[in-house]
């Protein structure tokens, strides 16, 4: 099996000719120069594509076509959740695409209603006592979320002391990278001989100097932190913040709560566990909900159900002010919002069961191909394997292409030399696993006999491997450049 | 159950494999106070019965023609910009981290790198930011990072919001923010301090006027800073670009580029730099380049700039930003190309000149913005403008956006060119009754 591809895709702009026309547009009379002044008026027109609208749909038809997404293809990538988007959900959504959100608060309250019931389902599932749905995505989540703790220990006096945020070295990039973008310094907690934080080793990091932890649970080997509750325990004796990162909320939505395992902050990728789609790289978004200790630091606006109705809040003292524009990725929520009404508690339940089954079951057919799991515990939602001695994750992966299967997230986390991060997720069935796994298994076998073959890889899609030794010496990044 | 395939048999087998009889064991080695916490979530519901319950809910809102603007404005959108953006492919993809398998979506980005650097007159522009405001803060701290200063002076004219968000992001980094104020509708000159990493202005401004800056960024350079504009990317189809009027950074909105009110998004935001800036630029950068068989590829470039890889040392934290909404862009200019951008840009500032002259003529209104502005304008009304916003709705329309940081009863008011003259006249009658009653 394989993928069917097109043709090499002409650019856009290649297929413009000088003169063609595109779509018919509502026009008016009128005169530029009478308008703008001329001395504000452009001289040359942008160079956009002259085109007529079939071209433009064959374009970006052809080039979907030379695309795999979820509705195409299995598409385990680990830490990303790529479980099937019900298509109900965009119906949903359009309901809503006529408002503006500076309409008369009480001409839209349909919408804040649905914002505010989502906040309600949020604070539910993660145990948390307040939420904000402003941030636009996941990493945007994590830094409104740290800003929060930033304000808290702040308003205390003393944030002057608290310079360190600790992330295990299992972690997320973005976890570092927003710690940064909020001013505060960086340092790593070793994991143990399990995969999970060394909890020795945690507690001898902790103290006054620390402001926060930033965990995911289940972590990025798909473990659950089994002494979590110590763990809280000995941060909140020290002053010190949990942060959870909802990355992998999905192994345990409805069956276990960050809130319950005491932490104070957490972030939600709606685009991931909620089942919106990532849309090739977004738009998601990512609410952060909060203990009541930290809810006066949300950022602006926030929904308020009054005997009068729903309103938004802007006038508060301690809040860390905005994040977003407006009212965040609303068309994101209402999805999510859909998706939770269409599950209920026991859908959702069972969602994340099937999801955490559906891995167990790839990780040990996976072994019986020569997969080694270097951390082979419990594992839930996601596994983290390495190929057979002598075989390159990336080879294995591009491998996989001319199979006909996305990969894995490869290299991650960086724990694990070789890492093939593999998070089948609960809406694919036990078919599509088992032909996964036997085309890992050939690609295992080949791979050994023939190295030369499995370095090629892959054959069969619209371009070989890039060069992308030459993309970043002498990147060209628009038409024409350097050229 | 939903959307998961499993079937009773399925499952059990499975279960068996792993040596387990019930899903519950799958967390059986959980902390077991921790397990099966109450919840209290509706009950689940078929499609059918969510989109009735989801039409209820709309039913709450009340639809009207949108005067309202503040850089989100009711656009005309060509019916191919649906079909292309809801394809599954793009829609179901993630981040094209896979090159081979995702030439769509790289190519797609590449094109719109292109089209944003042609409608700013910038060297080059990356995949796409969350929205207008937090594409400021990026800009801003961009420019901190290149001049190794941390001291930001910011024109009143700028958006509100960015401003505020702006000042959250700053105040992160312990950077310092200055605003000046604006001179009536316009930013007037001042002198930029050496300690000044970024100045910031917005053309045309959050009043609408269309302003001219290129002397401030002479005034940025000569302090060795550098100048952010905040942009319309639809009012570059006829405006001065950014990049002619010697700012360093521009950036914006991108809704009016093919993307629905959606009540304030999901939109996109976008970022475009001179050249020696490239490499300090945040999120994803798509270059083009050439596989094993020599033939043309799109790749993620200079990662290294990225928190995947470099972590705490990262440009940004951002890792998903906007593709889908970036990519409407993207189909939306090349469906209407620079002769049908042109126009709708024209009929858009055509319109709101049209409603600015119908609206002045109702008593006791007076003009907070003066030409030339775009397809956004300001004025004072006889009394509050909440309240004409209120008494606007009743009649089935939306404006007069309260801004009262701007003067006693300021509004703002947007048109587009979806308006008809029959649609500028209904909504002034009813703005004329809404202030003279």
């Amino acid at each position: 099996m394989g993928f069917c591809w097109p043709d090499q895709v002409p650019l856009i702009f290649e297929r413009s000719r000088k003169g063609r026309r595109g779509t018919l547009a509502p026009r008016r009379e009128a005169d530029p120069a009478a308008l703008f002044g001329a001395e504000n008026l452009r001289k040359t027109p942008p160079a956009l594509p002259e085109v007529d609208e079939l071209t433009v749909l064959r374009h970006y038809t052809n080039l979907s076509r030379r695309q795999v997404g979820v509705d195409t293809t299995f598409y385990p990538l680990g830490s990303c959740t790529m479980k099937y988007n019900p298509r109900v959900l965009e119906e949903a959504a359009r309901l809503f695409v006529g408002l503006h959100p500076y309409q008369d608060e009480g001409t839209v309250q349909g919408a804040l209603r649905l914002m505010f019931e989502l906040g309600e389902y949020l604070k539910a599932l993660t145990g948390m006592d307040a939420i904000t749905l402003q941030p636009a995505a996941g990493a945007h989540g994590e830094l409104t979320g740290i800003l929060v703790i930033r304000a808290y220990h702040e308003d205390r006096g003393e944030l002057k002391k608290r310079r360190v945020v600790l992330v295990p070295d299992s972690a997320h990039g973005s976890n570092p990278a927003t710690s940064a973008m909020a001013g505060f310094e960086v340092r790593e907690v070793p994991s143990d001989a399990d995969g999970e934080v060394d909890l020795e080793a945690l507690k001898r990091e902790l103290g006054e100097h620390v402001a926060a932890i930033m965990l995911t649970n289940p972590n990025t080997l798909g473990l659950f932190e089994r002494r979590i509750l110590s763990l809280t325990e000995a941060a909140h004796a020290a002053g010190v913040q949990l942060y959870y990162d909802g990355a992998n909320l999905n192994a345990i939505m409805g069956w276990a709560r960050p809130g319950d395992m005491g932490f104070d902050v957490v972030h939600l990728n709606l685009h991931k566990t909620f089942a919106t789609p990532h849309g090739g790289g977004g738009p998601g978004a990512g609410p952060v909900g909060v203990k009541a200790h930290l809810a006066p630091y949300l950022p602006v606006p926030l929904v308020e159900k009054t005997p009068a109705g729903y309103r938004l809040v802007t006038d508060r003292a301690k809040s860390i002010g905005r994040v977003r524009s407006f009212l965040g990725n609303f068309g994101v929520l209402v999805k999510a919002y859909a998706y939770i009404r269409l599950m209920g508690l026991a859908g959702l339940k069972r969602a994340a069961a099937l999801s955490v089954l559906n891995a167990r079951y790839l990780k040990e057919l996976l072994k019986k191909r020569g997969y080694r799991v270097p951390y082979d515990g419990p594992t839930m939602h996601e596994f983290v394997a390495q190929p057979p001695e002598g075989l390159r994750a990336l080879d294995v992966a591009k491998a996989l292409l001319d199979e006909g299967f996305h990969p894995p997230t490869v290299y991650f986390p960086l724990i694990v030399k070789e890492a093939l991060m593999i998070e089948p997720t609960e809406t694919e069935s036990r078919e599509t696993l088992d032909a996964f796994a036997e085309a890992m298994g050939r690609i295992a076998e080949r791979g050994l006999a023939d190295p030369e073959w499995i370095k090629g890889a892959p054959y069969t899609t619209p371009v070989r491997r890039l060069d992308e030794v030459k993309a970043n010496r002498r990147p060209r990044l628009r038409f024409g450049h350097r050229e | 159950m939903p959307y998961t395939p499993h079937t009773e048999e399925d499952i059990q087998a499975m279960l068996r494999a792993l040596g387990l009889s019930r899903l519950e064991d799958l967390y059986a080695h959980l902390p077991q106070d921790l397990l099966n916490p109450p919840i209290a979530l509706p009950e689940p519901m078929d499609e059918d019965a969510l989109l009735r319950h989801l039409r209820d809910l709309a039913g709450e809102n009340r639809a009207g023609k949108v005067f309202l603007g503040g850089g989100v404005r009711d656009h005309f959108i060509p019916a191919v910009v649906d079909t292309v953006a809801s394809r599954g492919e793009f829609l179901t993809a993630y981040t094209p981290y896979q090159a081979e398998a995702s030439q769509g979506v790289l190519q797609a980005i590449f094109e719109y790198q292109t089209m944003i650097a042609e409608l700013t007159g910038l060297d080059v522009a990356n995949a796409s930011l969350y929205d207008g405001a937090s594409a400021l803060a990026e800009g801003v701290l961009l420019a901190l990072r290149a001049t190794r200063r941390m001291h930001v002076v910011v024109s009143q004219g700028v958006h509100p919001e960015y401003r505020a968000v702006l000042a959250t992001y700053l105040n992160a980094v312990g950077a310092t923010l200055d605003e000046v104020a604006l001179d009536g509708d316009r930013t007037p000159a001042f002198p930029v301090a050496e300690d000044v990493g970024a100045v910031v202005v917005q053309s045309p401004n959050f009043l609408g006027r269309i302003e001219t800056y290129g002397a401030l960024a002479e005034a940025a350079h000569a302090a060795g800073a550098l100048l952010v504009a905040v942009v319309d990317p639809l009012s570059l189809a006829v405006l001065r670009p950014p990049g002619e009027l010697g700012a360093d950074v521009a950036v914006g909105e991108g809704q009016p580029l093919g993307n629905p009110l959606g009540f304030g998004g999901p939109h996109f935001g976008f970022i475009a730099v001179r050249e020696a800036l490239l490499r300090q630029l945040p999120g994803r950068l798509v270059s083009m380049t050439e596989d094993a068989e020599g033939r043309r590829g799109f790749v993620l470039a200079l990662s290294a700039r990225e928190q995947h890889i470099r972590r705490a040392k990262a440009k940004s934290n951002i890792t998903t930003n906007a593709q889908n909404a970036a990519l409407r862009a993207t189909v939306h200019l090349a469906a209407l190309g620079p002769a049908g951008l042109r126009g709708v840009a024209l009929g858009a500032a055509a319109a709101a000149r049209r409603l600015y002259q119908l609206l002045l003529e109702a008593e006791g209104v007076a003009p907070l913005t003066t030409p030339p502005f775009f397809a956004e304008f300001a004025l004072r009304l006889p009394k509050d403008p909440a309240e004409v916003r209120g008494l606007l709705a009743e009649a089935g329309f939306h404006g007069a956006y309260p801004i009262p940081e701007y003067g006693e009863n300021a509004a703002l008011f947007a048109a587009s060119e979806r308006m008809t003259e029959d649609d500028l006249l209904a909504f002034a009658r009813a703005f004329f009754v809404a202030v003279g009653g």
